[in-house]
Parts: structure tokens; sequence; C-alpha cells
């Protein structure tokens, strides 16, 4: 009974347009390699490399028609979701790198230091 | 205005805005699931492999347009901490949209509580969502027939037939429903079914670095997420509602809720 409603309701959910691009980080770095290839190259698999590219630039979907550029975030916000120091022993979180947002390098961007899509001690910028 | 006048011209409209995209755009879907009669969708969480990035809250109102300084969200992410002296701490400030960048527990009301290091014991972090329940109480309450299961698993709300009683909010044992504060009728996750029917993982599966949000078909036994949640310790929310959940969390603490 409670199972009636309005059947072409369905269709209408299943074609509301996407916004984020193509899943897989694999397909995703072969898709936005093909013009922004550098980058890409410089990313690593172990640090940085398991991150999808649209959580840090936006959704992809159509780019670069529509929107032409993909925003660059270079909040300190964007990096501390990941590495505030958190104590928390018990959670992958914890195989994270943290730093004291209060006392690391105060007042700059971390982009000023490391590159986000290589953030590697040894080869700093 | 009647009521039954006022829900007539709601379709209307929506039957109206919705031609040129659906007649045109995509290939018909029902065909694809047609095909394949026995999809339902089924989502998994690893709470061992979250931390608390919030990136799936940021793509989850990003895709589906929830305001980002609404606070209401069809996913959030809950930080557990409980102290070595027996005291428990929960928060989600704003959903997670922008992770947990304060090592202080968030206690509302614009009070800020610091955990000393050296008394954490456990801690980590939840994501939720709905459930998409088998046996779902929100579309039993619906007076409207506005909120159902689809065929293939996923609780979707009718935005032209929902008159926003809010019963399904109260009905849903997990908190998944709100208010939309832009269209005025009920919302929630919808397995980002528009990107399942596109062949594209859901917007949080998507944004998770690192695997700690999956979805698979749990009708096919052969499927990655079918196979844990059959033979691993995968546990439930809320088991004794009776509402059978269909999102399966591993490395659940007891008293998670
Ligand atoms: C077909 C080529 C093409 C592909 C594929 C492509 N981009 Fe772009 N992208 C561009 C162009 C062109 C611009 C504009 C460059 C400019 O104006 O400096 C741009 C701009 C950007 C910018 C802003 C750069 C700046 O300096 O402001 C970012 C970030 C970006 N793209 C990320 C991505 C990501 C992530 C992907 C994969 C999901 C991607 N792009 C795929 C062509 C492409
Ligand atoms: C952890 C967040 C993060 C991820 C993941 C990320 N980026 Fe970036 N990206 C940034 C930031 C921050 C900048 C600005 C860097 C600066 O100003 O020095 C940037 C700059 C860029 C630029 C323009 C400047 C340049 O260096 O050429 C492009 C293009 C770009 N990113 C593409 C990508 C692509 C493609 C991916 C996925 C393979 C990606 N980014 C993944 C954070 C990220
Ligand atoms: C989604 C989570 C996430 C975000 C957001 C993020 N990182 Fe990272 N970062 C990681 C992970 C995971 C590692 C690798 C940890 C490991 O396994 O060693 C890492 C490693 C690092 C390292 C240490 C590299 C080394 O050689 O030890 C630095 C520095 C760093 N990130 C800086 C940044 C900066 C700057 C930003 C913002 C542009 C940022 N991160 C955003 C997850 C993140
Ligand atoms: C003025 C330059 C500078 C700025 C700005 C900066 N860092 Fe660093 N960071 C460093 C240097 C140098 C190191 C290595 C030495 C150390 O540990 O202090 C480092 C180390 C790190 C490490 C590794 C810590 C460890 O224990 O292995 C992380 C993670 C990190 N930074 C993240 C960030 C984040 C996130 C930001 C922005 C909120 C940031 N940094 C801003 C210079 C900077």
């Amino acid at each position: 009974m409670y199972s009636y409603h309005r059947k072409s309701n369905v269709m209408e959910w299943k074609n509301q347009p996407a916004k984020y691009g193509v899943s897989g980080r694999e397909r995703m770095h072969e898709y936005c390699s093909a013009c922004h290839g550098a980058v890409v190259k410089v990313r690593t698999e172990k640090l940085h490399g398991i991150i999808p590219c649209e959580d840090c630039h936006g959704p992809a979907m159509n780019h670069p028609e529509n929107p032409e550029k993909l925003t660059i975030d270079r909040s300190r916000e964007l990096c501390l979701r990941c590495h505030t120091n958190l104590p928390y022993t018990t959670s992958e979180r914890h195989r994270i790198p943290g730093i004291n947002p209060k006392t690391h390098n105060t007042g700059a961007e971390c982009v000023k230091c490391h590159n986000p899509h290589n953030p590697s001690l040894e080869g700093m910028k | 205005m009647e009521r039954r006048e006022f829900l007539q011209k709601c379709i209307m409209v929506v039957v109206g805005a919705s031609v040129p995209v659906s007649a045109l755009t995509f290939i018909d879907p029902k065909k694809v699931f047609a095909a394949n009669p026995d999809i339902q969708w089924a989502f998994l969480v690893d709470t061992n492999k979250c931390v608390g990035c919030g990136f799936c809250v940021k793509a989850c109102k990003t895709e589906n347009d929830i305001p980002f300084e609404a606070h209401v969200s069809r996913t959030w992410v809950e930080r557990y901490v409980y102290t070595k002296d027996d005291k428990r701490y929960v928060d989600s400030p704003q959903a997670a949209l922008h992770g947990f960048i304060d090592s202080r527990i968030d206690l509302g009301r614009g009070e800020f509580k610091e955990i000393d290091p050296k008394n954490v014991g456990k801690a980590f972090f939840v994501p939720k969502l709905c459930n998409h329940c088998s046996s779902p109480a929100c579309t039993q309450v619906c007076p409207v027939g506005a909120t159902y299961k689809t065929d293939d698993g996923v609780v979707l709300v009718d935005r032209s037939w929902c008159i926003g009683c809010g019963y399904c909010i109260m009905a849903c044992p997990y908190g998944a429903r709100f208010f939309h504060p832009v269209k005025h009728v009920v919302d929630k996750c919808t397995f980002c079914y528009h990107r399942l029917s596109k062949g594209l993982d859901s917007a949080c599966v998507n944004a998770c670095p690192f695997k700690a949000r999956r979805m698979g078909n749990i009708h096919d036994p052969n499927d990655p997420i079918t196979q844990i949640i059959m033979n691993e310790r995968v546990g439930v929310l809320k088991d004794e509602f009776g509402t059978k959940p269909q999102a399966f969390y591993i490395g659940l603490a007891q008293e998670v809720r």
C-alpha cells in the first residue's frame, strides 16, 4: 500500500545533470593529463596521489568548456582538513602527518612552501 | 486554494519543465535496468579508513545543490572521542563540510572543549547518510505517497507531491531527512540516483580519497561489496528499529548510534 507513487518521478531524478566528472583515480588522471600533464605527472601515489583532483579544484564535468577554469583554493583550511594534528591513534588519521595550525608557519599559505601535488618534504620548493 | 488544485498545479509545472531533458538527452535507463532486474543498491562505510576530511560532504552539497551555509546536509561525518576517564564526546561541526580543522570538540552554542591528548582513548570518524532501508519507516508515514522506494532499492522524495508535513522527518530513526531551504519540500540522500543511472559513482564515493565509502549491488553475489557484507564483520546502525538499513558499517563501535 505505502509504495504507491507517481512513477514518472523516478525518471525525473535519473535525468538530473551530474557535476562531478569521471569516476576512478586512474581514469581521472588520464583525463586531466591530456591538458595538465605536468601537474599530473608530478603526483605520487604514495602521498597526495590518492586525492581526486576535483576534491581540491571543484566539479569538472564539462571543463574546459564550462567551467573554462576550475577553482584554485590556496587557503590553509583546505590542507588542514587532513593535516590538523588530532591525537586519534585508533583512526586512519594518525597515519597522516599532522601540524598545529596555530604554530606551524602561521599567516602564510601552505602552498608557499609545499607543493600541493607532490608535498614530499625532500623536494620542497 | 484547494489542496487537490494546488497539487495539480505543482505537477503541471514539473512535468512541463522536465520534458526537454528526459525526451532527448539520455538513453532510457529503465531499459538498462530492465535487462538487470535484480539491482539492489547498498552502501558500505569503513570507519577505520575515514580521516574526517569532509570532502564527501562538500561534494554531496555541491552535486545536489544543498546550500553550503544551510545547517542541513544529505550526508555528514561525526567525530567520536572517548576519554580515558570514561567521557564521550560527539560533534559534527557544519556536518563536517570543512572537515575537522579544530582539535577542540564543538559543544554547540559557541562553546568548545579541548581534550588533553594524553586523556584521549578511542577516537574515530563515522560518515552518515540515509540508510535506504528495506522496510523504511519514512515511506509508510507519508500521507500523500510522495516518498517511496524504487525497484532498485533507493528511497526518493517526489518534490512535486511532497506537501512538507514533516511526518517522514520525525519517522526516520537516523535523522537523515530535512526541509530543503530553497525547494521548501523534504530532502534526503538519493544515493546520487542521477549519477548511478549514468554509470558514475555517487558524489561522496567519488570524492573519498581513502575508500571509506563504497557502493555495490547487494543482489550480485560476485560484487566485491556484497562479498564484504556477507563475509566480514559488518554492522548496521539501530538494528532494533527493524527498518533493515542498507548502509553497512565496518569497524563500528557498539556505542555509535
Ligand atoms: C581539454 C583540455 C583540458 C582538460 C581535459 C582539463 N583541463 Fe583544466 N584547463 C584547461 C584550460 C584550457 C584551462 C584554462 C587555462 C588558463 O586559462 O590558464 C584550464 C584550467 C584549469 C585550472 C585552473 C588553472 C589556473 O591557472 O587558473 C585547473 C585547476 C584545472 N584546469 C584543473 C583540471 C582538472 C582537475 C582536470 C581533470 C578533471 C582538467 N583540468 C582537465 C584545459 C583542460
Ligand atoms: C590537495 C589538493 C589538491 C589536489 C588533490 C590537486 N590540486 Fe591542483 N592545485 C592545488 C592548489 C592549492 C593549487 C595552487 C598551487 C599554487 O598556487 O602554488 C593547485 C594548482 C593547480 C593547477 C594550476 C597551477 C599549476 O600548478 O599548474 C592545475 C592545472 C592543477 N592544480 C591541476 C590539478 C590536477 C589535474 C589534479 C589531479 C591530478 C590536481 N590539481 C590535484 C591543490 C590540489
Ligand atoms: C584528503 C586529505 C589531505 C589533504 C586535503 C591534504 N593532504 Fe597532505 N597528505 C595527505 C596524505 C594521505 C599524506 C601522506 C601520508 C603518508 O602516508 O605519509 C600527505 C602528506 C603531506 C605532507 C608530508 C609529505 C612527506 O614527505 O612527509 C605534506 C607536507 C602535505 N601533505 C602537505 C599538504 C598541503 C600543503 C595540503 C594543501 C594543499 C595538503 N597536504 C592537503 C592527505 C592530505
Ligand atoms: C614558511 C614555509 C611553510 C609553510 C607556510 C607551511 N609549512 Fe609545512 N613545513 C615546512 C617545513 C620547512 C617543514 C619540514 C620541517 C618541519 O617539520 O617543520 C614542514 C613540514 C610539514 C609537514 C610534515 C610534518 C611532519 O611531522 O612530518 C606537514 C604535514 C606540513 N608541513 C603541512 C603544512 C600545512 C598543512 C601548512 C598550511 C596550514 C603548512 N605546512 C605551511 C614549511 C612550511
